[in-house]
């Protein structure tokens, strides 16, 4: 895998193999986070999505620049309007626990319901168009707490642990294939909300320019111990040229390339960092009395408890465990990305290619989920290139006005649809353990 | 007056959309159930599958009016129907070969089937961005409208405007015929009801001599007919987009649950529940509430429950409170 | 020679021990055998090898003559030979009457006499059958189930444990029915619990003890047998 990615370094560019690095590795803390919940606990979350797009919140929230006159225009409205769901919330918590009779209890809770979203939307409408209205085309939304960008990665965790946790409590006694539905349909709704409150992340309109915890490439050019070190790591290339002026113009270039790939490097050792620790951490775990604990509930829910195990807890704790790390991804790839993108949340890209990570790696192994997690991303930014290059070798006796080719060429981005379907079709019929399946330790 | 100008007014923008739509989505819904209900697994690739099928009615819409074959005032699309079912239930019926067979011969978990179709998704996908694109397309031809909004308040007198699309009407009626002809072959014939001896308990159907390869094929044709009318009326209706369909398989999900998953009936009903909530929920009642209340009533805000960017929100809400409540689904009595 | 008959049976599930072995069982035509055995004596296991649910190591199935060792479950059904199981032998989402057609899916032409044929023998049928089977009571469900495997006019029917579950009243009524399909020269091979009601309708019994013939003859004589009242009849 290192050297497939070494191979794009030499043939395409360091700067391209760098950023399919820190994309893999991003999707191998997604994977990471697949993989517990499957792996460990058998459980289906087809919401990566929309744990993703909370960590990704998160970054916003916590590391933009408050703005305050949206702030005074409508902020305590919407305190208010929280303050009123808070208590829809207890109101409807403490009525399911009082009337015994369902046609009343449905009766109040639905009226509790409609009456709290006329309330709040009387009251948020004028406040969010308030804020909306302040210099939309920069902020328009609440902005963040300005705090640095590092510390929203274990808040975008939190927002999924804590959105996972509720949905966990009402969604995990299902069979696993609606599950699977729900979980599906409950990300959509997420993401949905967070595409249309403008007031929260600007919605479709994007943030853009997030705070880095990496330097800029900007700064880089013009700091003098970077120019010094790209001298001296290309002085024999340097050496060669002659004339001053030249030799000016080809540093000059050198410290912009090598700008983008030292930032690029930079993400990827924090992201190395957070990859390492998470995988001794869940190596850790799996092989711990508690792991192996979640593998005989994996195994047999039933006779797991019978002996006195809790499933639904272990199952909550692990969907909850499971949705953070991927929330952390989600903030991570926000952080490497610099801008917030609502719109491109969708589930074929941010679901079922992390389910095809996961399962082509091995379920249930660490190691197999980051492989899959490098060599399923690999594919996917690979393939359209990939594809061109065959689509040339088949159809090179054909003219290059051919229709045909001109059409096959036009669509090579969607080959990847295509390899990543075969594979995952192959992985599941002739190695349905995965790549590197799950080791049994025994004690 | 006021009353009727009211009632058009939910007619034209709530009820109408919502009977076409929840038309559209009953198609799918009864899909996916069919599927779940005798194969035994939630497809993931419905909507795929439906645009699969839809694609090639586009394709020969376009071929048939480059040889100037048209349906008169009907859209060209309806002659393409025969031969996109027979490519749809092609695809599908090669898909359960070198696909889906083998895990139904392992007996394997419906998981793992489950995840199976993601990769035929998958696949489906990259065939129809490949063949046609991921472009908008409209094959709409033929009368756009049976009555238009000018006319029928020059035939009434009325303020309120009745648009009547023919694709709606369309759409209804051969969802209607459709859906008989369906519940007639499962309720009536013997093929029918073997296929729903089959879904109700597989053992015992193969005791009493039910032949599951014939099951099997006559799901997927019975299926193949379901998506590709459904995607097709879909697209005549709005237009053809491939991640449009893919993403209406969740509304589809969520009518086939609402309904009970593996009830065809519960579908098709669920279909409507879904699409009603979705209008009712998101239209703005102001006009309405103009015309019925007196003026010192009136409201000044749109009088609107959620805003429309939450459409797909409500259904999923919807099914998730049916999937906490009574996951069985929310009509009682027959299965299928 | 009995007109079903299984010759030596031995078998077993994959790689593990043999359960029944050299077993010998057969029915003829207008006969009522019960299999009768302690717990774990492989009367279950006889019976699937009988229908090809489980293959035999060696030993062979006859029905009329005709050696289907090597028939799958499908086309020994074709053959004629009924199977009612214990659990889940109704369509429950199904009517009572769609249950009787459905069991007679393999046969050509047409139904209704056979349907009549068998409201004539269960006549609750006959006031039930546009209910669905899933709301009938344990009693009335297992008379579906007779009433669905008699539809393909079977030759043999086997029956697994037909009283499992159901109070000694419906188990007396279920009984009769049994000893009426007996006359409609149907071989009737069934597994039972209830031991002593189980011989008495029987014309004959195999005890069965560690998957091998224990004891066998008529119902009578085995409810006589001091040997085998003391060990299985508990009396």
């Amino acid at each position: 895998m290192v050297f497939l990615i070494i191979l794009v370094g030499i043939f395409q560019s360091w700067s391209i193999a760098l950023s399919i690095l820190n994309y893999c590795l991003i999707s191998a803390v997604m994977t990471i986070g697949a993989n517990i919940q499957w792996g460990y606990a058998g459980l289906i979350n087809f919401g990566i999505m929309g744990y993703t797009a909370l960590g990704g919140l998160a970054v916003v929230l916590i590391s933009v620049a408050p703005v305050p006159e949206a702030w005074n225009a409508g902020g305590f409205n919407l305190i208010l309007c929280l303050m009123i769901v808070t208590l829809m919330v207890t109101l409807i918590k403490f009525l399911l626990t009082k009337y015994k009779s369902k046609k009343n209890k449905i009766i109040a809770i639905t009226s509790i319901i409609v009456f709290g979203i006329l309330l709040i939307r009387s009251i948020a409408i004028p406040a969010i168009e308030s804020i909306e209205s302040i210099d939309p085309a920069k902020t328009g939304f609440l902005g963040g707490l300005g705090l640095p960008v590092l510390f929203s990665w274990i808040v975008g965790g939190l927002f999924a642990a804590g959105v996972a946790f509720i949905i966990g409590k009402i969604a995990l006694g299902l069979r696993a294939d609606y599950l699977a539905i729900a979980t599906l349909l409950i990300a959509e709704i997420i993401v949905s909300i967070i595409k249309h409150e403008d007031w929260l992340a600007r919605g479709v309109k994007n943030v853009i320019g997030l705070k880095r915890p990496a330097p800029y490439e900007i700064d880089l050019q013009n700091t003098e111990w970077f120019i010094n070190l790209v001298e001296k790591f290309n002085s024999t290339k340097l050496k060669l040229i002659n004339t001053v002026s030249e030799r000016q113009d080809i540093l000059a270039k050198l410290v912009i390339d090598a700008s983008s790939v030292f930032v690029k490097l930079c993400f990827t050792s924090l992201f190395l960092v957070v990859v390492v620790t998470l995988l001794i951490l869940t190596q850790r775990a799996l092989y711990s009395p508690w792991g192996r604990k979640m593998r005989a509930i994996r195994d047999n829910e039933i006779s797991a408890g019978a002996m006195g195990k809790n499933v639904v807890k272990e199952h909550l704790l692990i969907f909850v465990l499971g949705s953070a790390i991927v929330g952390l991804a989600g903030a991570m790839m926000v952080t490497n990305d610099g801008l917030f993108t609502p719109g491109s949340y969708r589930p074929m890209r941010y679901t079922f290619v992390i389910w095809v990570m996961v399962i082509v790696g091995g379920t249930g192994n660490n190691f197999g989920a980051i492989l899959g997690g490098f060599a399923v991303w690999f594919l996917w930014v690979q393939a359209a290139p990939m594809s061109i290059f065959l689509i040339n070798f088949f159809t090179v006796h054909l003219p290059e006005t051919n229709e045909l080719k001109i059409h096959l060429i036009n669509s090579a981005p969607y080959f990847r649809f295509l390899i990543i379907g075969i594979g995952l079709l192959i992985i599941m019929r002739y190695r349905p353990q995965g790549i590197l399946p799950e080791k049994i330790v025994k004690h | 007056m006021d009353f009727i100008n009211a009632i058009i007014l939910l007619l034209n923008f709530t009820v109408l959309p919502a009977l076409t739509y929840g038309s559209q989505l009953a198609l799918g819904a009864i899909f996916v159930t069919l599927i779940y209900g005798v194969l035994r697994f939630a497809n993931f690739a419905t909507g795929d599958m439906m645009s699969f099928g839809t694609m090639f009615a586009v394709l020969l819409t376009y071929y048939f009016q480059s040889l100037g074959i048209n349906f008169g005032i009907l859209p060209t699309a309806l002659l393409t129907i025969p031969f996109a079912v027979f490519f749809m239930i092609f695809y599908m019926l090669t898909m359960d070969k070198f696909v889906f067979s083998y895990y139904r011969i392992k007996k394997s978990p419906p998981v793992q089937l489950a995840m199976v179709s993601v990769g035929v998704m998958f696949i489906t996908q990259a065939i129809i961005r490949i063949v046609i694109g991921p472009s908008d397309r409209r094959f709409l031809d033929g009368e756009k409208f049976i009555l238009k909004a000018k006319e029928f308040k020059e035939i009434t007198g009325l303020n309120e405007g009745l648009t009547i699309k023919s694709t709606q009407i369309l759409t209804i009626f051969i969802t209607i015929i459709v859906v008989s002809i369906m519940f007639w072959f499962l309720n009536k014939t013997k093929t029918g009801k073997s296929m729903r001896a089959y879904s109700d308990n597989e053992d015992l159907a193969l005791l009493s001599g039910i032949d599951p390869k014939k099951i099997v094929l006559i799901t997927w044709t019975i299926a193949g007919i379901l998506a590709t009318i459904g995607g097709i009326l879909y697209g005549l209706d709005k237009s053809y987009r491939p991640f449009v369909y893919f993403n209406n398989m969740l509304p589809i999900f969520a009518a086939a649950i609402v309904g009970g998953i593996g009830k065809p009936y519960g579908a098709f009903l669920g279909g409507y529940v879904i699409a009603f909530a979705e209008i009712f929920l998101t239209y703005a009642y102001k006009k309405f509430f103009i015309y019925i209340l007196p003026d010192s009533l009136e409201p000044s805000s749109l009088v609107q429950l959620l805003s429309t960017d939450y459409k797909f929100a409500i259904s999923f809400s919807i099914l998730v409170i049916v999937l906490l409540f009574r996951p069985s689904g929310i009509f009682e009595g027959k299965k299928i | 020679m009995a007109f079903f008959e299984g010759k030596n049976m031995t078998a077993g599930y994959d790689n593990g021990p043999d359960i029944i072995t050299s077993c010998n069982l057969n029915a003829d035509r207008g006969e009522i055998v019960a299999i009768l055995g302690p717990n774990g004596a492989g009367k279950s296991t006889a019976m699937k090898v009988l229908l090809g649910l489980l293959s035999l190591k060696s030993g062979n199935v006859i029905i009329g003559g005709e050696d289907i060792s090597k028939l799958t479950t499908q086309d020994r059904v074709k053959k004629g030979i009924s199977f009612v199981p214990q659990t889940k032998n109704v369509f429950s989402d199904l009517t009572v009457r769609e249950n009787l057609e459905v069991g007679a899916f393999l046969r050509m032409g047409n139904i209704e006499n056979v349907i009549e044929d068998i409201f004539d023998l269960f006549p609750i049928l006959y006031e039930k059958k546009s209910q669905i089977v899933g709301e009938l009571s344990g009693g009335q469900r297992q008379q579906v189930a007779l009433g669905r495997a008699l539809m393909m006019k079977p030759s043999v029917l086997m029956l697994d444990e037909p009283t499992a579950g159901v109070s000694p009243i419906v188990m007396d009524e279920l009984f009769d029915h049994i000893i009426k399909i007996k006359k409609n020269n149907v071989a009737i091979i069934m597994v039972e619990q209830n031991a002593k009601q189980a011989l008495s309708i029987s014309d004959r019994g195999y005890v069965l003890v560690t998957g091998k013939n224990k004891f066998d003859g008529s119902g009578k004589d085995l409810l006589n047998d001091p040997e085998v009242r003391r060990s299985f009849l508990g009396v």
